[in-house]
């Protein structure tokens, strides 16, 4: 029985290919950078001119738009990085093993800026800069598996073992994510809930929601961005000895 | 040999080898009592603050040497090779390890709950709370080792992996430190803890089934 269809699988074998995902990506990245400075353009500007200030935090509230996407974005990293780890695991892909470590250290940014501007947001507000909230406290561990999976790839000379290492960490945190983050809300809660995933009836206003939605997906297109380069260098670190390196090397030196 | 007997014998084993060096068992143990005659030496000898921080701190120290007790888990093994004769026999590795890890638990999990009660007197804990006490450390040192197991299984094959493996293991003891000392400090005002008890029985019976796994890959990758 297969479960996947033949072109998918191709597209994979293909994207596997190390001298393919190099040329392919290289491709990509002017229209990866032009869609990620547009939805940039677009999110500040609706943002910090259109939107209205708020009744309660006037002005202060626009930070929401650096904090909440990368707040999204630092748990959705961790996804990725853990699949990526996964994938390399099971079919022994180099190309996944790489996407995997590189998305860590980005990761691990989007953890340290959301931790850093819900700090500078919360000193007016709630007048403090740090609170043992449940979700201050649960980004804070995240931020410390992070510089696990980071410290371990360090520690271990042999690049693909470390890899192999690095995922199976991706994948024991990736289960114990759920299990850290409601022990910690259940354990002290004084974060605002959830303005824009409430199901029936988003609690922020159109004009504020829109322009945060933009700002979420530049920031995906940022990673993806990001994350590429940083595989690509990794990708030519790792097979420096290869023929097609080697060739594209005296391509561009002619 | 069956399975059910190659988990006995490297049970006892291992139990063996633990009373031929009796260090290993003392030295977590004497780190556990250290540190928490540490703490009354640093805030003063006020018996009302320390009967109200008494359970996290029993708690985190018990976690400190939990971890530091992880060093000697598969370390001599290691070095000896016998732990690739483990990986390469007939039988499913991640079960075999589960001896190694009940085995180390026995030796350094146990003594941490046998003397936790002379020091809940020390801290002045109330009487209701060191039962409770007991119990969460019964639970919550179990799911210590098994977590524990993974991150040395990453770290075995590195020459200094003692801190990366804190790195690497303490953010994932967060949840049975929240429950656990939850529940005592709950119970010394009286109240009850059964919702808190049911939870770490459910993280124990997770870690218990899932953490053999991956602590099995690990050790094939740290040995390749």
């Amino acid at each position: 029985m297969k479960f996947i269809p033949d072109p998918v699988g191709r597209f994979f074998h293909r994207m596997a290919s190390p001298p393919h995902f190099y040329a392919l990506t290289e491709t990509l990245m002017p229209w990866l950078t032009a869609i990620f400075l547009i939805f940039l353009a677009l999110g500040l500007y609706g943002g910090l001119y259109l939107a209205p200030p708020d009744y309660q935090q006037g002005d202060s509230y626009r930070i929401i738009y650096i904090h909440v996407p990368s707040a999204w974005m630092s748990l959705f990293i961790y996804v990725v990085m853990a699949m990526a780890g996964a994938i390399g695991l099971i079919w022994r892909i180099k190309l996944a093993e790489i996407v995997a470590i590189s998305s860590a250290s980005i990761g691990a940014s989007f953890t340290f800026i959301a931790l850093v501007t819900g700090s500078l947001w919360g000193k007016p507000m709630w007048g403090t800069w740090w609170v043992w909230d449940a979700r201050l406290t649960s980004e804070l561990i995240l931020l410390f598996l992070y510089l696990g999976v980071i410290g371990l790839y360090n520690a271990i000379d042999d690049k693909r073992t470390a890899s192999k290492a690095v995922a199976i960490l991706a994948l024991v945190g990736v289960v114990n994510i759920p299990i850290i983050h409601y022990s910690v809300e259940w354990w002290n809660t004084l974060h605002q809930g959830p303005t824009v995933t409430k199901m029936d009836k988003p609690s922020i206003h159109v004009s504020m929601l829109v322009p945060l939605l933009l700002m979420a997906i530049a920031f995906k297109f940022y990673y993806v961005i990001a994350m590429l380069q940083r595989a690509r260098l990794e990708l030519l670190q790792r097979e420096r000895t290869a023929s097609w390196v080697k060739k594209m090397l005296m391509e561009q030196q002619l | 040999m069956s399975l059910t007997h190659a988990f006995f014998a490297i049970l006892r084993r291992d139990l063996i080898l633990a009373l031929r060096r009796r260090s290993e068992i003392a030295n977590p143990l004497l780190f556990f009592v250290l540190v928490i005659t540490l703490f009354p030496l640093g805030i003063g000898a006020r018996p009302q603050l320390l009967q109200a921080i008494a359970p996290g701190i029993i708690w985190v120290s018990a976690l400190l040497a939990a971890m530091l007790s992880l060093d000697s888990l598969f370390r001599s093994d290691f070095d000896d090779g016998s732990l690739e004769q483990i990986l390469l026999s007939s039988h499913p590795i991640s079960v075999l390890i589960l001896g190694k890890i009940v085995a180390h638990w026995l030796v350094t999990g146990l003594p941490l709950i046998l003397i936790a009660p002379l020091l809940a007197v020390f801290l002045g804990m109330p009487q209701p709370a060191i039962g409770v006490l007991l119990l969460t450390l019964l639970l919550g040192t179990p799911v210590l080792s098994l977590i524990g197991a993974i991150g040395v299984a990453l770290t075995v094959g590195l020459r200094r992996g003692g801190m990366i493996l804190s790195l690497l293991v303490l953010p994932l003891y967060v949840p049975v430190l929240i429950f656990a000392g939850n529940a005592v400090e709950m119970a010394g005002n009286g109240l009850p803890v059964t919702a808190q008890i049911n939870i770490l029985i459910a993280i124990l019976l997770l870690t218990l089934v899932l953490a053999p796994w991956p602590t099995a890959a690990a050790l094939k990758m740290s040995m390749s």
